[in-house]
């Protein structure tokens, strides 16, 4: 479904991701981990053309490697940010409103990242919401699309312990047979979730494959 | 004559929001004329003698009052020069609706210049909103220079939401406020400029009386190669607060100047400015167009979220 080849990353001539190769497939759920600095989210961020690199990256057979962000999320990719943004005078409604659907569902969505739509809701997306609460709708803003490939870097970083129950239950439901789901992680709970777990180091992938094979080289 | 009376409500609609005068007092001034007025039992509105303007008298006491003075220039050539003053009885409490349109689709200027004075009783409470708008294609400018000048007596309270949305190439906007002993004066400012316009506000607030407190925040869009200034001065001499808040958004070509200045003339002042200017930040535009906006969509959702 979704296949990198050579793809290498450069920043000020340095190299940030040296020539990767992998296939991600269709129905399957990845994890990425890797040491802080090994190049987990600049992939991440390749796939999705925030970053610009240099290679191919195919969706379905089609190379989308010079394509802009915006018109691979319209082709059904979707990205959670690491560090998500905050905004002035925008409320939650305003952001899942891109995506059109009925009221009812935005409260669905937020309900499911344990957000309470009526206090929710209406409020700004302002540095006024926790660190957590504006994790949890940085999920919601990306379930709230229809996706075929979603990438989540970290999504449980600063989240509580709600917590992380929930959190599988999200990414279980998530989980489709015609979706492909990529999320950094350094937790073995959502490792257990994986199909396949992708070791990444000095920007390369070093090993990918089950957790029983992957979680003795972290130490590495 | 049609089209220029549905213009003249599409106008109407945009700086004051109605679609025709409700109940209760208004004025409606258009192209230099005072073309429709009515009083209230506790508001009246008298027209003054000496020059072009008019005198509006809110009664001591009165229960929430609401006035529309909304004012309309529909030509170019106009040159629109108007006072009004504002008399707010104390214990009333009133919203002041004005705004101005103008529409000038030909090659010559039109201008207002409303110079509006507000003497506010003690403990009234007075809301006022000004809505700024320009209309039309031709080259002559559309120019509107207000210039606010607000006395709050003890413990009166004035809020003061001032918006310049789109098609004004040309403005010179004073507010000046002098407060006494515990009264509040707070104005949100929302400016968006684009094309060649030019804006200053120029903000100059004296706080005289203890617990005299004041905040003014103004958030400024410049697009294209506009430009804007932003002056402010709040002085207190006493145990008072103030606080200036500039925040502002470049797009293109843009330039703004912020100068917000602050004076406390005593030990017990405590004032604080703060200006921000930049570009949209990167990580939000990186977001939006992950939900999938162009740039261009994902500039302007910020940009209207922003000044809303
Ligand atoms: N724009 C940039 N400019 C300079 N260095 C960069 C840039 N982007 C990434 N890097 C560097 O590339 C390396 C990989 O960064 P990346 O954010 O991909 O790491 P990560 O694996 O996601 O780490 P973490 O677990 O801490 O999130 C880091 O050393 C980082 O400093
Ligand atoms: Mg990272």
């Amino acid at each position: 479904m979704l296949r990198i080849e050579h793809l290498s990353y450069e920043v000020n001539n340095e190299n940030i991701l040296n020539d990767i190769n992998f296939e991600f497939k269709k129905g399957k759920f990845y994890v990425i981990t890797g040491h802080n600095g090994a190049g987990k989210s600049s992939l991440a961020k390749c796939l999705m053309g925030l970053n610009k690199s240099k290679g191919k990256i195919y969706l379905d057979d089609v190379d989308i490697a010079e394509m802009a962000v915006d018109e691979r999320a319209k082709l059904g990719m979707g990205f959670a940010f690491q560090q998500p943004a905050t905004f002035k005078g925008i409320r939650v409604v305003d952001l899942l409103k891109i995506n059109k659907k009925p009221l009812k569902e935005y409260e669905q969505i937020l309900n499911k990242v344990g957000l309470s739509a009526k206090e929710y809701l209406f409020r700004e997306v302002n540095n006024t919401l926790s660190g957590g609460e504006l994790k949890r709708l940085e999920l919601a803003t990306v379930l709230n699309r229809d996706l075929k490939v979603g990438i989540f870097d970290e999504p449980e970083a600063g989240i509580d312990l709600w917590s992380f129950g929930n959190l599988s239950q999200v990414f279980n439901e998530f989980k489709s047979s015609e979706r492909t789901t990529i999320v950094i992680s350094h937790q073995e709970r959502v490792m257990n979730l994986a199909d396949e777990i992708i070791l990444m180091k000095d920007g390369q992938i070093l090993k990918s494959g089950k957790k029983e094979d992957i979680l003795p080289l972290l130490n590495i | 004559m049609d089209n220029n009376e549905e213009l003249k409500k599409f106008m109407l609609k945009k700086v004051a929001d109605i679609t025709e005068f409700p109940e209760g007092a208004y004025n409606l001034r258009v192209d230099g004329v005072g073309v429709k007025r009515q009083n209230s039992e506790n508001v009246q509105i008298v027209p003054k003698e000496d020059k072009s303007g008019i005198d509006i008298f809110i009664k001591e006491n009165s229960p929430k009052q609401v006035v529309y003075i909304p004012v309309l220039i529909m030509n170019g050539g106009i040159n629109d020069l108007v006072y009004n003053d504002f008399h707010i009885g104390q214990n009333s409490e009133v919203v002041i609706v004005a705004g101005c349109g103008i529409h000038n689709h030909t090659e010559h200027n039109s201008e207002h210049n409303g110079i509006h004075t507000f003497y506010v009783g003690k403990n009234a409470k007075v809301t006022y909103v000004e809505k700024h708008y320009g209309h039309g294609e031709n080259i002559g400018k559309k120019v509107l220079n207000p210039v606010t000048t607000v006395y709050l007596d003890e413990n009166a309270t004035m809020n003061m939401d001032s918006t310049q949305m789109e098609g004004v190439d040309y403005a010179i906007r004073t507010t000046k406020g002098q407060l006494k002993a515990g009264a509040t004066f707070v104005v949100n400012e929302k400016i968006l400029t684009q094309n060649n316009q030019f804006a200053n506000s120029i903000f100059n607030v004296e706080l005289i009386g203890k617990q005299a407190s004041t905040k003014i925040v103004s958030r400024a869009v410049a697009k294209d190669e506009s430009k804007q200034e932003f002056h402010s001065n709040v002085s207190g001499n006493c145990e008072c607060f103030g606080h200036i808040e500039c925040d502002a958004i470049l797009t293109d070509k843009a330039n703004i100047i912020a100068v917000p200045q602050i004076s406390a003339l005593s030990a017990d002042a405590r004032l604080i400015h703060e200006a921000t200017i930049g570009k949209i930040a990167g990580a939000q535009l990186e977001k939006l167009l992950t939900l999938g906006l162009s740039e261009k969509e994902a500039e302007d959702f910020i940009i209207k979220g922003f000044l809303s």
